[in-house]
């Protein structure tokens, strides 16, 4: 049998998906999202009905399913509910502007977002716009010493919402952001007290689309760099409303630069990111070094993403992943003034640093 | 030369089906529209999922996204089986003597003629249900296999395995032969007619590019056609191992598009082939022949089904497009 021809193109819906422990704040941000005058109607999708619940929303429930891909690799897991549940709304679209899916507590969210890259059909009428971890200021730390799923949403998160922050003091939350920054350096961080966070930093982000991020936010994959300073274009939060400034490692506000990739005191994490340099890189080299790193430790890896110059290409490439899903397209010509390095971040479990630079830099033209 | 009438319904047709001979259409908002001296429309659901035809092809079953399993007669009764629910109804099977399944989440529910009622508890969610064509015996599929259970007394069910995650299941027609369409882009089969406590004949049938989402048997079931490739893909089930060792026909072939749905003829050996492109051909297994049945349309092809006689083709779109083929014209 032949190649499957490819589908047409047609527009897709964007999903966002809320991760975070019992508690952390997903029920109100959820309901905020609904209740709101933003003109847009959503369909959720929940585990269990709880205390959501406007009429004019499309709410389904749906027993969470992992599945395993029949292809022999145990991180191939996506959900089997959510494939039923979307191909079920996309039949009847006009109903709703986006998908919202809610996780439990408990919720690994690799399967949920791998099951908008792993599903065809799913993926042909949907995309997914961003991961959103809330997090519980005060409970954080307990919750970080006590559960693997804890840190895994905040590793997997493309916005971090640290909800909760009127009951820590300054210094604890300077303290749990930067736990949070140790353990994904390239996930937007947004300070809240009952969730209450402009709408538009969590939803429609693109985030997941690279290239989109990548506008929205030029110094991605920079933010623990000494070399970054803020500029107005740079869309990540900067809490100028919090005197006690922010912790992003950037260099203008005087305080000294620190290493991200140390883990904080209070970061028991088993998951550490690992932010790669290099020059320009030969794509003989690099295509089949990904390839192999994410077939060997895709188990481990929890995300990927990268922004990488090849040798004699005028288009800087991205690239990004799950665990072994690797996806990676041109985004847009170098511009002059900028310097033509290759950068990639992983963030994960047992991964031998290394070899990845050694391996990485090897794939240097 | 075959005529086609069209109607277009502007909605996702899930299923086409005949009702004795009245056409019927399932829509995805709910609405199954029915041809019979005029148009006319019953709202049975809000957002339907599954439907099936009674075996003594009179009633349309459904079930919907408000949980409701509803019956449709071929005069227009509109009977309510279980009333809304919470969760969605998302597979329906009809069996012998009057039989009706329904599933939502992880509970199964078989309904009888006499109007009992036995549910079954899987600790999956039941994917899809089908009965056997002999006894009161339901298969529910379900992650990594296939259960199937004894409507009536209290024998344990039969565990069907194979790793991975199953939708569709179907029987054959005489009964050796359980089939599964799965998550991954293949059908997995069982032979049923081996020893008791033997061990289990499995079936693999794959290299498809897309998912498998449409099947029928033939006639006396010889063949199982299936959809998920530019082809109509066809196994050959006559020989006692089925499929095994013998490679399946591949019919109708596109060069730009796939097949989306398939529905056997009831009397001959050949296959309307509906395509993503709206199109729609019969082509016979013999010599694979071809007759153009439908341009391409609006939408893919998402819905067919003959009528007894085998004259009538209704077939519906995801655009809405739908109509009948009537091939003696």
């Amino acid at each position: 049998m032949s190649e499957a021809p490819s589908p047409t193109p047609v527009a897709q819906i964007p999903v966002t998906v809320l991760t975070g422990y019992l508690g952390a704040g997903k029920t109100t941000l959820l309901n905020r999202i609904l209740s709101e005058p933003h003109g847009k109607r959503y369909a959720v999708i929940v585990n269990e009905f709880g205390e959501i619940g406007i009429d004019n929303d499309l709410i389904v429930e749906s027993d969470e399913e992992i599945y395993e891909m029949n292809n022999g690799c145990v991180c191939c897991t996506v959900r089997g509910d959510l494939i039923r549940v979307v191909e079920g709304l996309m039949r009847r679209p006009g109903r709703f502007d986006a998908i919202i899916v809610e996780t439990t507590g408990l919720a690994d969210p690799v399967p949920v977002a791998q099951t908008f890259f792993m599903d065809e059909d799913v993926r042909a009428k949907t995309r997914l716009d961003a991961v959103v971890a809330l997090v519980d200021a005060l409970h954080l730390p307990a919750r970080l010493k006590d559960s693997r799923e804890a840190e895994d949403q905040i590793a997997f998160a493309d916005v971090v919402i640290l909800n909760k922050t009127d009951l820590v003091t300054p210094e604890q939350l300077e303290a749990i952001e930067r736990t949070v920054r140790a353990i994904n350096p390239s996930a937007r961080i947004h300070r809240t007290e009952r969730a209450a966070i402009p709408l538009d930093a969590v939803l429609d982000r693109g985030a997941f689309d690279l290239s989109r991020a990548l506008d929205n936010d030029p110094h991605f994959l920079d933010h623990d760099h000494p070399d970054h300073v803020c500029t107005p274009d740079c869309d990540h939060d900067h809490h100028h409303h919090h005197h006690h400034g922010h912790d992003h490692g950037h260099d203008h506000h005087g305080h000294s630069h620190h290493d991200h990739a140390a883990p904080a005191a209070i970061h028991d994490s088993t998951i550490e990111s690992i932010s790669l340099r290099g020059g320009p890189l030969n794509p003989k080299r690099f295509f089949p070094w990904i390839e192999k790193i994410t077939q060997l430790d895709g188990p481990n890896i929890l995300r990927l993403k990268g922004i990488i110059a090849f040798e004699g290409d005028a288009d800087r490439y991205i690239i990004q992943g799950i665990h072994m899903i690797v996806e990676g397209d041109h985004q847009r010509a170098w511009k002059d003034d900028e310097k033509r390095e290759s950068r990639i971040v992983f963030i994960g479990r047992d991964l031998d640093r290394e070899k990845l630079e050694r391996t990485f830099l090897a794939c240097q033209a | 030369m075959p005529t086609v009438a069209p109607i277009d319904l502007d909605d996702h047709c899930l299923a086409a089906a005949f009702l004795e001979d009245v056409p019927v259409f399932a829509l995805a908002s709910g609405q199954v529209v029915r041809l019979d001296h005029g148009t006319h429309r019953h709202e049975l659901h809000d957002g339907l999922l599954a439907t099936a035809i009674t075996w003594d092809g009179k009633s349309l079953i459904s079930g919907g996204e408000d949980g409701k399993v509803m019956r449709l007669d071929a005069d227009g009764t509109e009977t309510t089986l279980r009333p809304s629910g919470r969760k969605w109804m998302g597979a329906v099977a009809t069996g012998p003597q009057g039989a009706v399944a329904f599933a939502e989440g992880r509970t199964a529910t078989v309904l009888l003629a006499d109007g009992t009622e036995r549910t079954f508890e899987e600790a999956r969610t039941i994917e899809g249900l089908a009965f056997a064509p002999k006894g009161l015996r339901l298969a529910m599929t379900r992650y990594n296999g296939v259960s199937l259970v004894f409507v009536h007394g209290s024998a344990p069910a039969i565990d069907f395995e194979w790793k991975g995650a199953h939708n569709q299941v179907m029987f054959s027609p005489d009964g050796r032969f359980l089939v599964t369409a799965m998550q991954e882009n293949a059908l997995h089969g069982w032979k049923l007619d081996g020893k008791p406590g033997g061990e289990q004949r499995h079936m693999r049938m794959t290299g498809y590019p897309a998912k498998v989402k449409s099947l029928s048997w033939s006639n006396k079931g010889k063949w199982l056609a299936s959809s998920g490739a530019p082809s109509a893909i066809v196994w050959p089930f006559s020989g006692k191992d089925g499929p095994m060792g013998k490679g399946p026909l591949e019919l109708g072939q596109r060069a730009d598009t796939m097949v989306t749905c398939v529905a056997c003829h009831p009397l001959e050996d050949l296959v309307a082939i509906g395509f993503g492109d709206g199109m729609v051909l019969a082509v016979r297994f013999a010599d694979s022949k071809e007759a153009l049945l439908r341009r391409p349309g609006k939408g893919p092809v998402t819905a067919l089904a003959w009528n007894r006689s085998g004259r009538l083709l209704a077939f519906g779109s995801q655009a809405g497009d739908c109509g009948v083929v009537d091939i003696a014209g």
